[in-house]
């Protein structure tokens, strides 16, 4: 018989593990990618292989050759970086450019802030944010759903917030939403938008399948999306021709992608579920203000990497609630 | 009432109960007993006998030491081969009484007949006095000497006793057996400690995986009033003492306190039992059931052990170490210890062997924290265990205090959950033997 | 647009005009006076922060210098010597010289001589072990090999050898700051003073049970039998609790001690191999251990 083992207690283990989670994630998503290669075919194939190849494919250089520490890229997470910043990429970004928000995702993103666990910011949106600031014409123009063959050749359009951006000074908010695709176009995701962002129905699907597998709780998701439809609504009642209504608003842009996978992300959101309901209705808040108020026709992005910066502080001062009062000292 | 639960955290291991339903079987007596002097929590006793002393079972053998310790008798008969160092669970070695066995011959004044005597005499002072002299002490595994805890300190009071039949460690099932096959005697124990305490009323608290238990138990104590059992969902820890009154009673143990703060004392079954052979026995604690148990264990049994068996013997009667071993743990996979050898002797905390077959035993590569929150989401004490084991590598000594590292009970629900495999309780409890150093030197100036 | 450029330069210019005479006034009024020698002091000192002084860091250490009035429990023993007489000259005050001092593993239990009984499967680190249990070789006195001393070096002058499980100390790069010292839970680790050459002679077992409880752990433990101390010319070794220590400022480098050890506890390291007497090559068992031991101590280096 072998040597006992000798540890310290707790002797057993639950199912859980980093690979189970995050599979379980990158599953919750394949409706939304189905839903995408259905909208814009061989492009959102290319763009997202080449983004998760790049992604794992940097992690390993970087940790191997600057870093000079154990690889870890086959872990899941470069992976799942990987599928999210095609996601939220247009689908007809060339490929190279592709590449550079992988480079600047993990590299800036993630590496340097010290690797898993260690980053404050969301390493897909830093990619993405990345981009857009560098590439704004390409990241400002998104295909039409439909041109399955086609690739950086796509005719494109704009989205349906750029469309409201653009005409709100001069036409009515009514009359914009007429020009629009209308309401169950925008739930299942015919319209311009970057290729995982546009089929709500899909990412739906996939926030109802990590909450069944628990792989993260309703508390943002619900407060982020709750805070944009009571704020948008507001706004809509005081004014119905200046702005959009909270449904719109609610199918449109990167809101349902940044609040169902981007703010959930584990690394980079609050520990504590009050925390997490703070969180959320902050992102809210600021995705509104930008949308709305703001210079750009989304602010999902963002919104997400300015709370990013606020987690740590609070994590510092919204702790879980103790057992128990303090003993008073007679 | 329907079932209850503690509100925080709490987590689910599978509970492989494998030998529940195995009747209490007397072990026998080893060749040699080993007796440490330090089996309870407080001040090692004081070793009455020399090399060469004739024993009887139940014999005074060692002196409670000051306030808090308790005494300690010889389980055995026989002759005293040395007083000396041995190991115990954790290797290094501690006093103990090594004696060689012979056939029982009790002490004077013990009854040691199985009758059921059910009147119960003396004031709450010669009840305690009785359980002290007897060396009972919690047989939950705390092992605190049961006598301080029936005496009420100045300005509290007690208004209930809450009896633990909750046995929530997985594979563990003494306490069960106990409740099946001694469940009049318990309630005489229950009464005895009542008394002792000064109450009025008990709640006698199991898990809904024991229908049995809780059945045989409500009949048993329906004639009395004064004593009621609940019923509580399954979910570890559901045995912690502070989460088994915050169930029942929907009171909470103010961080840093002590059940009596909130007007309760809680004993477990066992306890309870050895507080009844005490007082209307006159038998000292001398023996409990212990569970030897495992996946690949050809005969999982509930052993009534006399104190001082080594674990071998035990082993040998379950049908032998089995060849897939790794791990021997005295306790349940939770909170018990693993040991290197398995000739540790059997001790008034020991509830259980279990031995864990290599297929389950080896804890996954440790990777980063990945911030998942299920650590605070298990935490029964609303603590961030992510937080409180980086503390505790850093040696943060202040910010652990801070963040509450006292009030963790150690029930291993963050590590058991964590898919990181992170070793959290292990520097947890670092941190907490750090901190507590600190607090007794700031409390000594 | 050149209008714009001119009245961007003249605002920002003035801005940082009146931002910097406000702040040279409230510089001036909240200047905290600082004795000027104790930046100097500071100067001299290696800035290495490690705390070995007993200080936090070298300015803390400086600012104690400054104040002190002798030397004699104020050194810095990664500067050493040279240092301290700097800072003596600095300050004018007498240089306390201190004998320069190294780290040394007072432990010998590889797996050759203190076999692995069990398998340690916690966290890596030798104060969990250390509070968990005897550890893997059974010994409560003897090293774990998590490497807590590793970790806690400023100046990588420890490592562990993964063949033995023992840290190694790298002579040249010991500072003697102490930090292995105070990381150690068993306290195995000891600042010896340096001698010529990095010789060493020490008993490599810090074992206080009884000879035969330690031996059935460890074949090289002490076990307290004494020979050493019968054979110490200049009473350089003491015996407490069943254990052998050498003193190292009283011992000679003699070397009469090690080859008395029954258990080859005591290391001598850095020295050449001893001359074989003619008598022993005669005899069967001519305690080739010893010889072997010190052969295999001074190649190390």
């Amino acid at each position: 018989m072998n040597k006992l083992i000798v540890s310290p207690s707790p002797h057993a283990h639950s199912s859980e593990s980093v690979p189970k989670l995050m599979y379980g994630v990158i599953i919750s998503m394949l409706p939304a990618f189905a839903a995408s290669v259905y909208f814009f075919g061989i492009s959102m194939v290319i763009i997202t292989g080449v983004s998760i190849l790049s992604c794992i494919l940097f992690e390993y250089l970087i940790q191997k050759y600057l870093l000079k520490v154990k690889p870890t890229h086959l872990d899941g997470s470069a992976l799942l970086t990987g599928m999210l910043l095609a996601f939220c990429l247009p689908a007809n970004i060339p490929f190279w450019m592709v590449m550079i928000g992988a480079l600047a995702a993990i590299g800036i993103g993630k590496m340097t802030f010290g690797g898993l666990g260690n980053n404050i910011f969301n390493p897909a949106l830093v990619g993405r944010v990345f981009l857009f600031i560098s590439f704004p014409v390409a990241m400002t123009s998104y295909p039409e759903p439909g041109q399955l063959m086609k690739y950086t050749d796509a005719t494109t359009g704009a989205t349906p917030l750029g469309v409201l951006a653009e005409g709100i000074g001069n036409s009515t908010a009514g009359e914009i939403m007429a020009e629009v695709p209308g309401y169950m176009d925008l739930f299942l995701g015919k319209m311009m938008g970057s290729a995982g962002e546009v089929a709500a129905f899909a990412l739906l699907l996939g926030l109802i399948y990590m909450l069944v597998r628990k792989i993260i709780t309703w508390h943002i998701p619900v407060s982020i999306l709750g805070t944009v439809a009571v704020f948008t609504g507001i706004l809509w009642l005081a004014n119905p021709d200046s702005y959009a209504d909270p449904l719109f608003h609610l199918l449109t842009g990167g809101l349902m992608l940044g609040a169902i996978y981007m703010a959930t992300d584990y690394v980079t959101s609050p520990m504590t579920k009050k925390g997490m309901v703070i969180y959320g209705i902050l992102i809210g808040v600021l995705t509104v203000l930008i949308r709305v108020f703001g210079a750009y026709p989304e602010g999902v992005q963002f919104a997400i990497l300015i709370m990013n910066a606020f987690v740590p502080l609070l994590n510092k001062f919204i702790k879980p609630k103790r057992f128990g009062k303090e003993v008073q000292h007679g | 009432m329907g079932l209850l639960t503690f509100s925080r955290g709490g987590v689910h291991p599978p509970e492989n109960k494998i030998s529940a339903g195995k009747k209490i079987e007397f072990a026998g007596l080893p060749e040699q007993v080993i007796i440490p002097v330090t089996q309870h929590l407080g001040a090692p006793s004081k070793v009455l006998v020399d090399k060469g002393a004739e024993v009887k079972t139940g014999q005074l053998i060692a002196q409670a030491e000051g306030f808090v310790s308790a005494n300690i008798h010889s389980s055995v008969t026989g002759k005293v081969l040395k007083v000396d160092s041995f190991p115990d669970t954790s290797g290094y070695r501690r006093t103990a009484i090594q004696i060689q066995v012979e056939e029982d011959q009790w002490a004077e004044g013990i009854d040691t007949g199985e009758e059921l005597l059910e009147t119960i005499e003396g004031t709450s002072e010669e009840i305690r006095n009785k359980i002290l002299a007897a060396g009972i002490v919690g047989l939950g595994g705390a092992t605190f000497p049961s006598h301080i805890k029936l005496m009420t300190p100045k300005g509290k009071k007690a208004e209930y006793l809450i009896i633990n039949g909750v046995e929530c460690e997985p594979y563990l099932t003494a306490d069960h057996a106990l409740m099946m096959e001694k469940s009049k005697e318990l309630i005489v124990g229950i009464r005895v400690l009542m008394r002792g305490l000064g109450v009025e009323k008990a709640i006698l608290g199991i898990e809904n995986n024991k229908p049995d238990a809780i059945a045989r138990m409500t009949e048993v104590s329906a004639s009395d009033p004064a004593i009621r059992v609940q019923a509580l969902k399954v979910k570890y820890p559901q045995g912690g003492e502070k989460q088994l009154v915050e169930a029942i009673l929907k009171r909470e143990v103010p961080s840093g306190g002590l059940p009596i703060d909130v007007g309760v004392v809680v004993f477990n079954v066992g306890t309870a039992y050895a507080s009844y052979l005490a007082v209307q026995k006159n038998r000292p604690l001398i023996e409990r059931v212990v569970t030897v148990t495992g996946k690949s264990v050809s005969n999982p049994s509930n052993f009534l052990t006399r104190i001082g068996t080594p674990a071998s013997y035990l082993i040998e009667k379950a049908g032998g170490l089995p060849g897939d071993t790794a791990k021997v743990i005295n306790g349940g996979p939770m909170m018990g210890k693993a040991v290197s050898n398995i000739d540790i002797p059997i001790v008034k905390g020991s509830s259980g062997i279990l031995i864990i077959r290599d297929k389950e035993a080896s804890r996954g590569e440790v990777q980063p924290c990945i911030r998942c929150t299920k650590c605070i989401t298990v935490c029964p004490m609303g603590l961030e265990p992510y937080l409180l084991m980086t503390l505790a590598e850093r040696a943060k000594h202040e910010m652990l205090e801070s963040n509450k590292v006292m009030d963790c009970i150690e029930c291993g629900s963050c590590s058991y959950t964590c898919p990181s495999s992170r070793p959290l309780l292990d520097y947890i409890r670092l941190g907490k033997a750090e901190v507590g150093k600190i607090i007794r030197t700031r409390k000594a100036v | 647009m050149s209008q714009i450029i001119i009245y961007t330069i003249v605002t920002l210019v003035a801005i940082g005009a009146v931002a910097a005479v406000i702040l040279y006034f409230v510089a001036q009024r909240f200047k905290v006076y600082e004795d000027p020698r104790i930046d100097q002091v500071e100067e001299a000192l290696p800035a290495a922060n490690c705390g070995g002084c007993g200080f936090a860091g070298c300015r803390n250490f400086a600012e104690a210098l400054v104040k002190a009035e002798t030397f004699n429990d104020l050194f810095c023993p990664v500067g050493g010597n040279d240092v301290m007489g700097q800072v003596a000259s600095i300050l004018g005050r007498e240089a306390v010289e201190q004998d320069p001092r190294v780290a040394v593993i007072r432990c010998n239990g590889q797996p050759e001589f203190r076999p692995r009984t069990n398998t340690y499967d916690g966290a890596l680190s030798c104060a969990v072990a250390h509070s968990l249990y005897t550890g893997e070789g059974g010994c409560p006195h003897g090293c774990l090999g998590c490497g807590d001393c590793v970790a806690v070096c400023d100046f990588d002058a420890i490592h562990m050898n993964p063949l033995t499980g023992l840290p190694e100390v790298i002579d040249e790069k010991c500072t003697a700051c102490g930090a292995c010292v105070k990381a150690c839970p068993r306290d195995i680790i000891e600042l010896r003073k340096k001698n010529k050459k990095d010789r060493k002679i020490f008993v490599s077992c810090i074992n206080e049970e009884k000879g035969g409880v330690a031996r059935k752990n460890c074949s090289v433990a002490c076990i307290g039998c004494s020979k050493c101390f019968k054979v110490c010319p200049y009473e350089a070794i003491t015996m407490d609790n069943n254990l052998a220590y050498i003193d190292p400022v009283k011992c000679r480098l003699c070397r009469k001690c090690v080859p008395e050890c029954p258990t080859d506890a005591i290391l001598e390291i850095n020295f050449p191999p001893p001359r074989v007497k003619e008598e022993a090559l005669t005899t069967d068992d001519p305690a080739p251990g010893k010889t072997e031991s010190s052969n295999e101590n001074t190649q190390k280096d």
